[in-house]
Parts: structure tokens; sequence; C-alpha cells
């Protein structure tokens, strides 16, 4: 770990925020990725069934 | 063969399916190689002291912030001119993706700025306007969000977008219209009397790259799941019909 000195505070949460929003915006476009391909595969299933 | 063939449905999600491991495994390597090295082994600045670190996660994101909005104009136009679903879906998928990068480069922006500035906000011409680019992705989203017919979603959307791009160039070059405020030029320039110093410009570079892989990555991703969803709505319409 770096010596962040005086601005210690600033930098890590600088850091934290941008990992925390880009966490969860991967992990939205995944999840909804997921969601979307299951329901299309039932429709497709209940349209050829 | 015209380039407007792979704007077809069924090859984007070909040849979008085989690109996006190798664009993932990019992001994530560039991403952890230029955030790494910025954060571990780059020196503090003379007059910015640790906080100099913070450019690694503010540049690349408010670089994004404005060209997502650029992407979204390009493939918005595409649309209202040509009629292609797949940029109007595209448009769509990276306005969540511009909304979070301009979220980031705000907030960075002012956890740097209250020790150097002394002040984490200003009504700053490049400030203001990057807000009011902010609160646009948030009206384009909730458009999309408000109205069941998806063609008239992008036709509005689109023109929102339109708008929307008078703000989106304001934030790129406010402080050069202007020349007064609080934010300073850019921190990448040709000019090599305004470029930062090698020692911080090189991994910046590789955060810079691994931003915009992160973006290509998820705008994929979510292009991806719009085009099957616009599938999923067409079936499940179809069904109700039926019943």
């Amino acid at each position: 770990m770096p010596d962040l000195g005086k601005y210690a505070g600033e930098v890590l949460t600088a850091y934290g925020v941008t990992i925390v929003l880009l966490v969860i915006l991967v992990w939205a476009t995944r999840a909804r990725s997921a969601r979307v391909k299951r329901r299309l595969e039932e429709a497709e299933a209940r349209k050829n069934g | 063969m015209s380039i407007w063939e792979y704007a077809n449905p069924h090859k984007f999600m070909r040849w979008s399916g085989r690109l996006l491991p190798y664009v993932s495994a990019g992001a994530a390597i560039l991403l952890i190689v230029g955030v790494a090295w910025g954060f571990f082994f780059t020196p503090d600045d003379f007059r910015q002291g640790s906080t100099v670190k913070i450019i690694y996660l503010h540049v690349p994101s408010a670089m994004l912030a404005i060209n997502i909005w650029v992407m979204m104009l390009v493939a918005s136009l595409i649309w209202l001119i040509r009629r292609h679903h797949v940029s109007a879906l595209a448009a769509k998928a990276a306005a969540l993706i511009g909304t979070v990068m301009t979220l980031i480069a705000l907030l960075t922006g002012a956890i740097w700025g209250q020790p150097m500035w002394g002040t984490a906000w200003a009504w700053d011409p490049r400030l203001t306007s990057f807000l009011i680019l902010f609160l646009f992705y948030l009206g384009y989203l909730a458009l999309w969000a408000a109205i069941d017919n998806p063609d008239t979603a992008a036709d509005l959307t689109a023109v929102l977008c339109l708008v929307g791009s008078v703000f989106a160039l304001l934030s790129r070059y406010a402080v050069n219209f202007w020349n007064q405020g609080l934010h300073q030029g850019a921190s990448l320039s040709l000019d090599a009397q305004e470029n930062v110093h090698d020692v911080f410009y090189y991994p910046l570079l590789f955060s810079i790259g691994g931003f915009v892989l992160l973006f290509v990555a998820l705008l994929l991703v979510r292009t991806r799941t719009e085009i099957r969803a616009r599938r999923l709505h067409a079936l499940e319409m179809r069904e109700r019909m039926q019943n």
C-alpha cells in the first residue's frame, strides 16, 4: 500500500466509489442479460412446443 | 458486402458473441494494469500530492461520459435516417453506462476538488455543463422507460439526444469557450508543454484503454440483451393475441 499522506481519505474514497459503481453496473448488466435470455428461451419453447 | 449488413440483428448477435470474450479480457487486463500502475507505482505530484492518483479514474470516466453521448448521437441519427433497429437499441444500451461514467466523473472530481480548490462544487462552465449532461442522461433513460411503443420511444429519445448533444459538446469545450472557472484544461494534449508528465501519462493511457474496452464490452452485452428483449416482447404480444 503506497503512503497516501494527508490525502489518503480522498484518494481511497474516490477509488472506493468508482469500484462500487462499476461493480454494480457490471452486475446489473449481467443479471438483466441472464434474465432476458432465460425468458426468451422459455417463450421460444412455448412457441415451438 | 455493405457495412449496414452488420446491423442486421442476426448478424450482430453472431459477430458480437464471437468478439465479446476478447473485448472483456482486454478490458480486465488494461483496467487492472492501468489502475494498479497508477495507484501503486506512480509518485505524488509536487502540488497535488497523492490526489493526482484520482486522474486514473476521473479522466477516463469524463472522456467516456462525453464520448458515449456522441456515440448515442450517431446511433440516433442512423435510426432517424435509416431506421436500423440495432442502432436505436445500441443508443439505449449505452445510456446507463454513460450515466454511471458521468456520475463517477462528477464524484471523483468533487472528491479531488475539495482539497485542491477548497470546494467540492462550483458553478464553473465545465462542471455545470457536466451536471446538465448527467440530467440529460437521466431524462433519456426515463423517456425510454415511460413509452411502451419501442419505435416511438426510439424516435423521441433520438430527438432528446440531439438536444443534449449541445451540453455534451459544452462539457468538452466549455473551458476553451469561456476561458474562466476553476476547471483546468485537458490533461492529455498533443502539446508537450501542456501534457501531463510521462510518469503519469503511460498508466493513464492504459486506464483510458481499459475504460474504453469496458464500455465496448458492456455495450455489446446490453445491446444483445435489448435485441433479445425486443424479440421476447414480440413473442409475448403474439401469445396475447392468440389467447
